[in-house]
């Protein structure tokens, strides 16, 4: 899974660790061993305080960190006994949003989550995450079958966006986000919501309503991402840190306001860099979560939904 | 010396009429210039090829309900800046801006009323109004005309026309799609109509929340409607769009709409269509 790109903010930490192989190569390395040992301790420091204190534009490139875990290698380390399960019987199968059945520690639930690919070729195959509205009608689909058999689900968020294209919008790409939105409000069962990357805009929240929102540490959600943003306010795409420091799009921002219930934390250097640990992480919290929810009466789940986003906003009267 | 000699005088520019300032309306379609009372006797539509001009809730107060029968309420409720968003300028100067230049209170304006007789909860946009865009005072005002309309019996119509989700307000405006469609799947388990009007531009965040989320959806001719704007799709597959694209008579081809109404035809169309909606409704 991993691939040798660098993240700018890392250089520092890069340059030190590649010192750290070139001392190995050298031929007296014993008595190199306590200054190895010292770089070493010092590339810990140096990762615990970049990690600490990172800008919300460097949260942003982590949450896209092409090596960061995406819904199938949570399907497959997380849960177990996934099968997946395709198409939305109108159109077509869009492989920019997977789901199907899985086992969380041993019970059942319905997972669904946008995918991105990991190359080029993939990444063509999966358009790059972004869902066309074939994609949205098989989440609903799904949706609707785990309630008819009281199934709990879970959402897993991470897209640059909806596909923006001519065809995407003669399928009704609006209507298709619309009605996941309304349906998403009354469904009878526990629905748990996790953005694990991107969280862009309507693209993300057309499978993202849920009785608990919860958001990986270095993930990021918000109704526009930061370049189309500072294109739009600034007129230009070189304003997206500032951008992303205008939107307040990080995990903490919307904790903060309300909009999200919980942070998972991720291993220092992010989701990827230790990525069986996020995936034991997330096991627990869900398992944590659906348990609670488990045991509230279905009427009632749907009025803790709607009452949840109800809500949200901030306004003077 | 010449051998024709001008019969005529040139044509000088004082001869051209001069038009005080709204007496005539220039139609931005088909450049005719449409004399201003006939102009609202065709409820701002153009007297040659039909354009619909953008006109603002109030006027469509005016269109749909029976003279003096409707109620502005929530009118309290005003943007603040959770976020203290800045870009090339403050948000809370762009909302000064705006209440300065609109005399609406917000980019919704909701209330109740009759329509011939039959009373409605009502929500109407305003597109002066930061570009009609969606923050929690759209969201919280939609939300209360919603509860409003599920409280007293009543059907719930919306005139939408929005850029989208306001960018100022970020997350918070993204979850009003949310609130806002949470809302209407309440009110759909009242049995209670909910019809949506959706008039030009309606795109973005607003369009993939309650416009297209109506029992019966309506539009108005040639409105621009859908997800992404005409721009952002135009640079996501490098080409010009074919004509038409994104107007109502395309989502009416598509699929996703009811029909197409012309706002001369929009109070009785309404009206017909609520009444029988209606009918058989046990109380």
């Amino acid at each position: 899974m991993a691939s040798n790109f660098v993240l700018e903010f890392e250089k520092p930490i890069v340059e030190l660790e590649n010192k750290i192989r070139e001392m190995r190569n050298l031929p007296n390395i014993t008595d190199l061993e306590p200054q190895i040992q010292e770089l070493e301790s010092h590339i810990e420091a140096l990762r615990i305080n970049i990690y600490a204190s990172l800008t919300r534009w460097q949260r942003v490139q982590i949450a896209r960190h092409p090596d960061r875990p995406y819904t199938l290698d949570y399907l497959n380390f997380t849960f177990t006994d996934f099968v997946e399960l395709h198409g939305d019987r109108g159109f077509r199968d869009d492989p920019a949003i997977v789901g199907g059945i899985a086992k969380l520690n041993g019970k059942s639930v319905m997972v669904i989550g946008h995918q991105k690919g990991r190359d080029t070729k993939s990444n063509v195959y999966r358009n790059f995450g972004m869902p066309n509205p074939e994609g949205y009608r098989k989440a609903k689909r799904l949706m609707l079958l785990a309630e008819k058999f009281h199934i709990p689900i879970i959402c897993l968020l991470d897209t640059p966006g909806a596909f923006p294209g001519i065809e995407a919008e003669e399928r009704g790409q609006a209507q298709a986000i619309a009605d996941n939105l309304l349906v998403m409000s009354g469904l009878k069962v526990p629905i748990i919501i996790c953005i694990i990357g991107e969280g862009a805009s309507g693209g993300a929240l057309g499978i993202g309503i849920g009785n608990r929102i919860l958001m990986l540490e270095n993930s990021w959600y918000s109704v526009i991402a930061p370049e189309s943003c500072s294109s739009i306010l600034w007129r230009s795409w070189d304003f997206k840190e500032q951008a992303a420091e205008a939107l307040k799009l990080t995990a903490p921002d919307l904790k903060e306001h309300g909009i999200i219930d919980r942070i998972i934390p991720e291993p220092i250097g992010g989701a990827h860099r230790v990525p069986l640990q996020i995936f034991e992480t997330l096991r627990d919290v869900l398992t944590e979560e659906l348990d609670q929810l488990q045991h509230i009466e279905s009427r009632l789940l749907v009025k803790q939904r709607r009452d949840k986003f109800a809500n949200m906003g901030v306004w003077t009267e | 010396m010449s051998w024709f000699l001008r019969s005529k005088k040139n044509i000088e520019h004082s001869q051209q009429i001069d038009m005080p300032d709204g007496l005539f309306v220039k139609c931005p379609s088909c450049s005719e210039m449409i004399y201003r009372k006939q102009f609202e006797e065709q409820l701002f539509t153009c007297t040659k090829c039909d354009h619909h001009f953008r006109i603002t809730s109030k006027e469509y107060i005016d269109i749909l309900f029976d003279e003096g029968s409707f109620v502005e309420t929530e009118i309290s409720i005003t943007s603040s800046d959770p976020l203290k968003f800045v870009d090339t300028k403050p948000y809370i100067d762009r909302l000064k801006d705006a209440y300065k230049r609109s005399d609406a209170n917000d980019a919704l304006t909701v209330g109740y009323g009759n329509i011939d007789g039959k009373p409605i909860s009502f929500a109407c946009m305003n597109f002066g109004f930061v570009g009609g865009s969606m923050g929690s005072v759209v969201g919280e005002k939609f939300y209360r005309a919603a509860k409003l309309a599920i409280k007293q019996n009543m059907p719930f119509v919306v005139i939408a026309t929005s850029g989208g989700a306001r960018m100022q307000e970020a997350a918070l405006s993204l979850m009003q799609m949310a609130k806002t469609s949470a809302i209407l799947s309440e009110l759909a388990e009242h049995h209670l109509p909910y019809i949506s009007i959706v008039t030009d531009p309606t795109t973005g965040g607003v369009s993939a929340s309650f416009a297209m989320l109506g029992d019966i959806i309506m539009a108005e001719p040639k409105a621009l409607i859908g997800f992404a704007g005409p721009r952002v799709v135009e640079q996501t597959i490098r080409k010009k769009l074919p004509e038409g694209f994104q107007r109502s008579e395309f989502l009416l081809e598509h699929g996703f709409l009811d029909m197409i109404v012309h706002r001369k035809n929009l109070h009785d169309t309404l009206s017909h269509v609520l009444s029988t909606l209606m009918e058989y409704r046990v109380q």
